[in-house]
């Protein structure tokens, strides 16, 4: 048990030791040239300790140190309350929330484009070209089409993002169900024919369950960039809240760290989201006999 | 009442000249007369099977044998209506296959155990149960029924991953039993075991076979196999896939291992051997 742990803890813990000496270096690279100026300014004499020192502490640096972004975070987050708009929390909520609505439409979306690719022959023929063709449209380009339609509509606020979210997500989804709902092996259709199973009795109780494990795979892809999605759609909306506005503002008024808060922000948003999924796996495979 | 499950006693056989039984005679299981299957490959037709005549009676155990191509499984094939011959006639409990099959004829073990690995050993031995729409106190009775009479009881809450390959197998049989057809065909059900595996599940076979009643086509490769579990033995031989020669296995029907060792079973693994001989199949 306790060498499983370290052998689980140690890569892990080695690797963000790795990340984050990267990071600091990066900082003293990227900021000195900024650092050294104001120092020439200031007509100080100055020391390379004093170099790095001033690098580490820029109010407006080219790259932010990871404890000038913790600390950002933390007095985002411990000095407004939940609901303020300075406070990341709402914001990651507010991304959050439409990532998730977008991810459940992009999920029923491409659930039900793979079972009609699936049972349908002209489908698979009509249908593919264009799902296909549909994501090589760079997301950036339709975003503000998608917000523009919509707001036509009278749609504002969060839908439009979620929609944007299940425009980028219900790809993987389609692509994995329809390789899931086929995976199902000959000899268990025969099994099924045999017992003159209908159609229906052989989505439900075949070919469903064996697509099961390629829907969470991508489920995982599909939680990710469902998050992308949200984020992407809120640069076009002017930036109320969300931390796709986080970001816009940071970076019209040179607020780096702002900005990197932002990101820190949304990373450890999807690796949640990704953990949620993964356990929500874990709990669907004790039910159905995975190999622990 | 669980006799009726997909059992059509009470059925009227669609009325085909191949079902009409004499008094005397009863009607044949499975009734096959000049059946023939072509396929047609690139360059010239391939007679899978070639002028097969064939009948099985209630309560035989119909073994057949022959090297790979001879068409066996295929025949078992169009006896469970998963493949169409292409001229001749065939009858299941006196109906067309297709008409036998929706009536659930029969159940039919594949070569591999072939269980869904989200379902519980219970759960897989109710699959037909459940589709044939049988409540879930019924289901759950017969389930424990046939798993005991594989000789499972106590795995019904196992996964299939957590059997060994002979107890897989097993529970596929207790599922093809579970809606306690008439017929079972298996389609060399112990092909991919070890032979000591092989062994006791065909000794368990034949024992379910003497207690049940049941009729058995048997696809199977090895000889002493046939012989051990037959009442005839049917010699095929490949291209075109054809029936050489039906030989008669009257050993006793309560049959244990050592049986092997007598004489009368040596003779009728000879007449096989001799059968497959006849029809090429040691050719290379």
């Amino acid at each position: 048990m306790t060498t499983s742990l370290s052998q689980r803890v140690l890569p892990v813990a080695v690797m963000a030791v790795a990340v984050i000496a990267v990071w600091y270096g990066g900082a003293v690279w990227l900021n000195a040239p900024q650092a050294m100026e104001a120092m020439a300014r200031a007509g100080k004499n100055w020391s390379t300790a004093d170099l790095v020192m001033q690098t580490f502490a820029m109010k407006r640096p080219v790259l932010p140190t990871p404890d000038q972004v913790v600390v950002e975070i933390y007095h985002s987050l411990t000095d407004y309350p939940i609901g303020h708009i300075r406070n990341l929390l709402y914001h990651t909520g507010v991304t959050s929330a439409s990532a998730l609505v977008g991810f459940v439409m992009g999920v029923v979306l491409g659930v039900v484009l793979a079972i009609g690719i699936v049972h349908v022959r002209t489908l698979e023929a009509s249908l593919l070209p264009w799902i296909i063709a549909s994501q090589t449209i760079p997301i950036l380009a339709i975003a503000p089409m998608i917000v523009v339609i919509l707001g036509n509509l009278g749609f504002t606020g969060l839908l439009p993002k979620a929609v944007i979210s299940m425009y980028l997500c219900f790809f993987p989804i389609t692509v994995g169900m329809v390789k899931g709902l086929r995976s199902v092996d000959g000899m268990a259709q025969d099994l099924m024919r045999t017992y003159n199973a209908s159609a229906r009795q052989v989505f439900w109780m075949l070919r469903l369950p064996s697509a099961v494990p390629y829907l969470f795979t991508s489920l995982k892809v599909a939680i990710a960039i469902s998050l992308v999605g949200a984020i992407v759609g809120e640069l076009p909306t002017g930036g109320q809240a969300g931390l796709g506005s986080r970001l816009l503002s940071g970076s019209y008024y040179g607020q780096t760290v702002q900005i990197w808060s932002a990101l820190v922000m949304s990373a450890v948003l999807s690796v949640v989201l990704i953990a949620v999924v993964g356990l929500a796996e874990k709990l669907v495979g004790r039910h159905t006999g995975a190999h622990p | 009442m669980s006799a009726d499950i997909g059992c059509p006693t009470n059925e009227l056989p669609s009325p085909l000249p191949a079902s009409k039984a004499t008094a005397d005679h009863p009607p044949a299981i499975v009734d096959i007369r000049n059946l023939s299957l072509v396929y047609q490959a690139a360059d010239k037709p391939v007679y899978a099977l070639s002028d097969i005549d064939l009948k099985i009676d209630s309560g035989d155990f119909v073994s057949l044998i022959g090297p790979s191509g001879c068409g066996k499984t295929t025949l078992l094939r169009v006896i469970a209506d998963l493949e169409k011959p292409t001229s001749g006639d065939i009858t299941v409990n006196g109906m067309l296959p297709e008409a036998a099959r929706q009536k659930r004829a029969y159940g039919y073990v594949f070569q591999a155990a072939a269980l869904f690995p989200w379902r519980t050993v219970e759960r897989n031995v109710t699959l037909p149960l459940e589709i044939m729409g049988v409540p879930a106190e019924e289901r759950h009775r017969l389930a424990v029924e046939h798993l005991a009479l594989v000789g499972l009881s106590g795995f019904e809450r196992k996964f299939p991953w957590q059997l060994s390959g002979g107890m897989q197998q097993r529970v596929s049989i207790a599922r093809a039993l579970a809606f306690e057809p008439r017929l079972l065909l298996m389609d060399e059900p112990f092909g991919a075991l070890d032979e000591i595996t092989r062994d006791h599940l065909n000794l368990q076979l034949t024992r379910l076979w003497a207690t049940t009643g049941k009729t058995c086509v048997f696809v199977t490769h090895s000889i002493s196999e046939a012989v051990f579990l037959s009442t005839r033995i049917v010699v095929m031989s490949p291209r075109p896939g054809r029936i050489l020669d039906v030989i008669d296995c009257d050993l006793p029907r309560e049959r244990t291992l050592d049986i092997r060792e007598t004489p009368e079973f040596q003779h009728i693994a000879a007449r096989v051997r001799h059968g497959l001989k006849e029809g090429h199949s040691y050719d290379d």
